[in-house]
């Protein structure tokens, strides 16, 4: 890993700093007790990495990722997405960053069972307020970028698991996000469709994207050249691994 | 998410999910259509009692000498009684009030009962009977079809000549003409002399069962003691003159029944205005009593409207946090749900304007009610269903808006 820079409250991340959090903190107060999820995470994430954050439950990872993927607001500490600090976002400026600079990849793939394939990539670009052409022309080339080119008229039940999965990785391409966020991505895949996923993720990483993938699974994590490992809310391990 | 897209959507929505946008408009559809055919009835009804009822039973700026007011709703037993024991009109008041106006006018006789006319083993049962003077046909605007009225000479001599409503002539005489031929009123034997015009009917009420003689024929006997009249009708060419010479009849009457300053009327000078104005009352309960019905059943439609989308809410939870994730605002998915709620109201309403249009035609077919619609109710109607749709779509549209992305996620 090159140098990591030293953060403290106030300063800026680098330039290439993707990602940086910076002593998250993460409670949910359950009435009766309150759960500590995160007790202070600083990670620090490059552009055009491939990171896995790893744990087993309860370790806060899922945390991590709903705070990453701009889904939630941390207690305490910042949280720093592509130059701007987001942990003090409003509900609306954190929707608006979803749509900008976060593509989503769900264990279930959460596609619109009503709607095809060309209409689910376009649907972050409606949000985006582009034009029906436009959102038309970057939802087909999203689709070709994951070799779906040729379903883009099917509805999510007349295509496979591993192309739905693809599906869902155009509609996180299609906004050209700063990273792709992706949460057990092959969990609901056999192994054959989880290597073909995997594939796609490989060959997307190496066109430049940044890759942040939450998994449980060891040999998944594998495919990543970095893995964070979280224990009880905290960071355990982090290291990069041979490709 | 422009407005555009959310409606595309909203209508996509409800054409995926048919049957069950099918029951959430019917609340809307019920109270639109039910807003329009009874604002239809009461317009109609409206304009046929202030242009052709009114004028039907009384005639253009004309007004009768009564007793009592013919038309006399709701009138306690007392106030019948106290008319019960009012002189009643004789043919001298009807003459003192022909010489004494002084505004051109013309005036008839009128005296009716319910009698049998019979031409040889045919019988007419229930036929009105009206003993007139010759100026009753101009003065009710009653048209001859065939042969013609009686004249001011056989009035004034009595002559036993009758001219029979349309339905009268037609049970006695089907096709055949009835001129000339001789019919018996109550037992008194009548040449037939003209058949008065379709008239139609009036509320349901056949227009056509009447028979008119001269007020001085044999037949007087059967309406009234001999010397006594109904009503004296009299005719003035404008409103205006109307009323000068109602006040001058006025005068003229309580003179000649010698009343005080400070004493009633003990007669009547009867106008299209009692009509009018008790219609005014029934078009003015019916104006407050409709809307609260509509707004009964919209309210209902709503809440309908209101539960469905709860439902659809909860339904489509992953949805709505699918698009949070993917960068819908809290406003992208409160209009996305508003413009579903709306669209289904509008379409409602849609059907509803369409049926309620349907309904008055029938109405207007199939009963003696004169429905006509009145463009203020097909656009009020528009307006309220689209207003249902968003009022009661609010709070689920609110709650949609306001679901955390990561719950809604989770949810199965």
């Amino acid at each position: 890993m090159s140098a990591v820079q030293l953060f403290r409250t106030g300063d800026t991340p680098l330039p290439d700093v993707i990602i940086l959090t910076h002593k998250l903190t993460r409670e949910y107060d359950m009435g009766s007790e309150l759960v500590r999820a995160l007790r202070g995470v600083s990670v620090q994430i490059r552009k055009n990495e491939y990171v896995a954050v790893m744990g087993p439950s309860g370790s806060g990872k899922s945390t991590l990722m709903n705070l990453i993927g701009c889904l939630d607001t941390p207690t305490s500490g910042e949280y720093w997405l592509n130059g701007q600090k987001v942990s003090d976002h409003e509900d609306d400026e954190l929707a608006r960053i979803r749509n900008k600079e976060i593509g989503f990849v769900f264990q279930t793939f959460n596609l619109l069972p009503r709607a095809d394939a060309l209409h689910n990539v376009e649907l972050p670009l409606i949000y985006a307020g582009l034009s029906a052409r436009n959102r038309r022309d970057r939802a087909v080339h999203a689709l070709e970028r994951v070799g779906l080119a040729d379903r883009m008229d099917h509805k999510p039940n007349e295509l496979s698991g591993g192309q739905r999965q693809r599906v869902a990785i155009a509609r996180a391409l299609v906004n050209e996000p700063s990273i792709l966020l992706a949460d057990e991505p092959t969990g609901n895949l056999d192994s054959t469709t989880s290597q073909e996923i995997m594939g796609v993720f490989a060959e997307l990483h190496s066109q430049g994207q940044t890759v942040v993938m939450v998994t449980h699974e060891q040999d998944i994590a594998a495919h990543a050249a970095r893995v964070i490992t979280l224990r009880d809310g905290v960071v355990a391990t982090d290291q990069a691994q041979a490709a | 998410m422009p407005f555009f897209e959310a409606f595309r959507l909203a209508i996509q929505t409800i054409r995926a999910q048919k049957l069950k946008s099918t029951f959430s408009l019917l609340g809307v559809f019920v109270a639109v259509s039910s807003l329009i055919a009874s604002c239809s009835i009461s317009n109609g009804v409206n304009r046929y009692m202030t242009e052709k009822f009114a004028q039907t039973l009384y005639g253009v700026n004309t007004f009768q000498l009564r007793r009592r007011p013919m038309f006399t709703p709701n009138v306690p037993d007392s106030v019948w009684r106290a008319w019960a024991r009012r002189p009643r009109i004789r043919f001298g008041d009807a003459e003192a009030i022909s010489k004494g106006l002084t505004v051109p006018v013309i005036t008839a006789w009128q005296s009716s009962d319910n009698v049998t006319v019979s031409y040889g083993n045919k019988e007419a049962r229930d036929i009105d009977l009206t003993a007139a003077s010759e100026r009753y046909f101009d003065i009710k605007n009653l048209a001859i079809a065939i042969g013609r009225p009686f004249t001011g000479e056989e009035n004034r001599s009595g002559a036993p000549v009758a001219v029979l409503g349309e339905a009268v002539a037609k049970r006695l005489f089907s096709d055949r003409t009835p001129l000339g031929k001789s019919v018996r009123i109550g037992g008194v034997p009548y040449r037939v002399i003209g058949v008065v015009e379709h008239q139609g009917s009036i509320l349901g009420f056949p227009l056509d069962r009447f028979v008119v003689v001269p007020a001085l024929s044999p037949a007087q006997n059967l309406v009234n003691p001999p010397g006594i009249l109904d009503a004296f009708l009299v005719k003035a060419n404008s409103d205006v003159e109307m009323r000068e010479a109602i006040s001058q009849a006025e005068g003229i009457m309580r003179s000649r029944r010698h009343l005080r300053p400070k004493q009633d009327n003990n007669f009547v000078l009867d106008t299209s205005e009692g009509v009018q104005r008790f219609w005014a009352g029934i078009s003015a309960v019916l104006s407050t009593v409709i809307p609260g019905i509509v707004m009964v059943s919209l309210v209902i439609g709503g809440i309908v409207i209101m539960n469905i989308m709860l439902m659809a809410v909860a339904e489509r939870t992953r949805e709505i946090g699918l698009r949070k994730s993917l960068g819908a605002r809290r406003r992208d998915v409160l209009r996305q749900f508003l413009a579903e709620s709306t669209a289904i109201a509008t379409v409602g309403a849609g059907f509803g304007i369409l049926a309620g249009i349907g309904l008055t035609v029938l109405i207007n077919k199939l009963s003696p009610l004169p429905a006509s619609v009145s463009p203020a109710s097909v656009l009020g109607g528009a307006f309220m269903g689209a207003g249902v749709g968003i009022i009661f779509g609010v709070y689920p549209a609110s709650r949609a808006a306001r679901l955390d992305p990561i719950t809604a996620l989770r949810q199965e």
